[in-house]
């Protein structure tokens, strides 16, 4: 696991998405789509930061809401379409 | 056979008395939601039906009786009532869909205070225009939510109290209380409000194209709306199993997601988690619901997943399929009945109707894109925008206007009465949507008569958007419009033009989008930007958002003798 980008994305969604009050712990696992700390309708925000960040030209159709559930699963998104390596 | 059997002689002889008598509405007696949600169901032998499923993000699953709704209501109830809450004055409830949001409200109701649901995932920017202009007392949150409350609280002086429902272990500041309704000790009995047909019951927010949000302001005797409505169209049966998808947020999520179903003593199920298709299809399996209201987008978006996905479930539980929010295109009729062998009803309404007005029924035939016809008690039609005058042709395309006095119908905007008075012309109540009347009586949708955009079935200022986005420190001038999407019918696209100093690029837009999203909410955030060096402007310097768009959809841009030379 590329742990640079782990961290990366991580951060991004802590300062991002998660309130700071909250308490709420995000590690590469927590479930950010089906555990309600991102909604369907930021995507767009985490996407387009993704391709800006990785040059990783994720198509639409692919950015759905399982393959952004997790940290994990959005690294393997970006793995396979990122142009920055 | 449907509740609603034949829909013409419904019509013909309907009168709200008949939905009266079947609440045993007594005009004198005591009349609050509250109650008819929760004791009532109790008084008619219900009380150890279930009244809520809930599932977590987690599928943890927790289930209440009504009569468990009625001890933990009047839980709440006493708290709010201890606290200092009077009638009349405004408790936010600013949660996600958890089980404190639902019964919650309805303690709120007893105690004759008027509830303010707002959408869990507004910025704090949108909760503090509504708290700020509903001069709100109280606020019904969660630990999830309270950094945004704490963040505008010393610009609320009239917040005196922040409820934490989940708040137990916590460090709490000033002001601020933890609540938790199941650790309480049960209060049996509470005597709730005594409400009138006309005691303010809900503050629903709604977006306008020009100002801010407006508070439209309903009553108790909504109820009697909202019943009849739900028994008719939604069609429930004492056996079925409903789910509502929307959020109590809004106003969809309140009359028929709380009030209609419980009046009617419905069991329904609850998902805390959004629109996941896989979870969606597997709550309809796990829990056989029975009847499904949900919105053309989550719609589009389940056809968009494809056949295989649905196939893997069995959904033959299913046996009535409504639709709201914003029109219903006909290919999702088509591929419901295709794939779940039941059409989609599309249905019509809006915040400041309070209950649905115009719709298809069961066993009328559906014409696919249609929104159908008017609720029997309702009277809607057609006018012409000038003289607000009835179209009788067929086919012409005018205004959707309603004649005033329905049960459910807004009684104000929340301190704005000129714009309330302002939505009356020529005796009719005008909705702000364009349709047709075929000759058979079918209402057809064409568009809005505004600039407000309708984004998964939401409406949204672009009013609010530009004045957030004026505040980011690159922006000069800002203009929002709705730009059509085939999933969400629209979504937000801001033109920007940048102030001297500063440059377009990719990491700025990403800034911007953020940017508005955390101070409004993630529907309000533009999904597309595009900078320009100015914005088309009158002469007197009004933005023409009219030219905008139709430079991006391609329409006739009209009249632009006004339009200013730079």
């Amino acid at each position: 696991m590329d742990n640079e980008m782990k961290e990366v994305i991580l951060q991004y969604i802590r300062d991002e998405y998660v309130d700071e009050d909250s308490g709420v712990k995000v590690d590469e696992n927590t479930r950010l789509i089906s555990g309600g700390l991102v909604d369907s309708f930021s995507l767009v925000s985490l996407l387009l930061f993704l391709r800006q960040r990785y040059k990783a030209d994720i198509p639409d159709a692919e950015a759905t809401p399982n393959a952004f559930d997790t940290v994990t699963s959005i690294m393997q998104l970006v793995d396979k379409y990122r142009k920055d390596k | 056979m449907s509740n609603i059997g034949s829909y013409e002689k419904r019509y013909k002889n309907f009168d709200w008395s008949l939905s009266k008598k079947e609440m045993s509405w007594d005009e004198d007696g005591m009349i609050n939601i509250g109650y008819l949600c929760a004791d009532r169901n109790c008084d008619l032998g219900l009380a150890d039906k279930t009244a809520l499923i809930w599932e977590s993000f987690t599928e943890e699953e927790k289930r209440y009786t009504f009569n468990d709704i009625r001890i933990y209501s009047n839980n709440f109830a006493r708290f709010f009532k201890d606290l200092g809450i009077s009638p009349g004055e405004r408790v936010c409830i600013f949660l996600d869909k958890i089980p404190a949001l639902y019964i919650g409200m309805l303690g709120v109701l007893k105690t004759g205070a008027i509830a303010q649901p707002l959408f869990s995932a507004f910025g704090e920017e949108a909760l503090f225009t509504r708290l700020d202009d509903a001069a709100t007392s109280a606020i019904l949150t969660s630990r999830k939510h309270i950094g945004k409350v704490r963040r505008i609280r010393d610009k609320l002086p009239a917040l005196k109290y922040v409820v934490v429902v989940d708040g137990d272990d916590m460090e709490l500041k000033a002001g601020e209380y933890a609540f938790n309704f199941e650790k309480a000790t049960p209060v049996e009995k509470f005597e709730c409000y005594k409400a009138t047909t006309e005691t303010p019951s809900l503050l629903h927010y709604t977006s306008g194209t020009t100002g801010k949000p407006k508070g439209a302001l309903h009553v108790h005797g909504s109820a009697v709306a909202q019943y009849i409505t739900t028994k008719w169209v939604l069609d429930l049966q004492p056996n079925d199993l409903y789910w509502c998808t929307a959020d109590p947020g809004w106003v969809t999520g309140t009359s028929y997601g709380i009030i209609g179903p419980w009046c009617q003593g419905a069991t329904q199920l609850v998902l805390e988690i959004g629109f996941i298709p896989e979870r969606w299809y597997k709550a309809i399996e796990k829990h056989k619901v029975t009847v499904f209201y949900s919105a053309p987008t989550a719609i589009r978006m389940l056809m968009k997943e494809g056949e295989q996905l649905v196939r893997k479930f069995d959904l033959s539980s299913l046996r009535h399929l409504i639709s709201v929010g914003e029109p219903l295109n006909a290919e999702a009729v088509l591929w419901s009945e295709k794939v779940m062998g039941l059409p989609f009803h599309d249905s019509y309404w809006q915040t400041e109707t309070g209950c649905i007005v115009i719709s298809n029924y069961p066993d009328m035939k559906i014409k696919p894109g249609s929104m159908g016809k008017p609720f029997p008690g309702i009277v809607a039609t057609i006018v012409d925008p000038k003289e607000f005058k009835p179209i009788s042709h067929p086919g012409s395309v005018g205004l959707i206007a309603l004649q005033p006095g329905w049960p459910a119908m807004f009684r104000n905007y929340w301190n704005n009465e000129e714009t309330y008075k302002s939505k009356f012309k020529n005796g009719w109540y005008i909705c702000g949507d364009r349709a047709s009347i075929d000759e058979e009586g079918y209402f057809w949708f064409v568009g809005r008569d505004d600039d407000v955009i309708n984004t998964a079935g939401h409406l949204v200022g672009p009013f609010e958007i530009e004045s957030a986005l004026l505040e980011h420190p690159a922006i000069a001038e800002s203009a929002a419009i709705g730009k059509p999407d085939p999933v969400n019918m629209e979504v937000v696209k801001a033109f920007i033009a940048l102030k001297p100093g500063y440059t377009p690029s990719d990491e700025l837009k990403l800034n911007i989008i953020n940017f508005v999203r955390k101070r409004l909410s993630p529907l309000a955030m533009p999904q597309e930007i595009e900078f320009r060096e100015s914005l088309p402007k009158t002469r007197s310097g009004k933005l023409m958002r009219r030219l905008l768009r139709a430079q991006e959809t391609g329409e006739e841009i009209g009249d632009i003798s006004t339009l200013e030379n730079d």
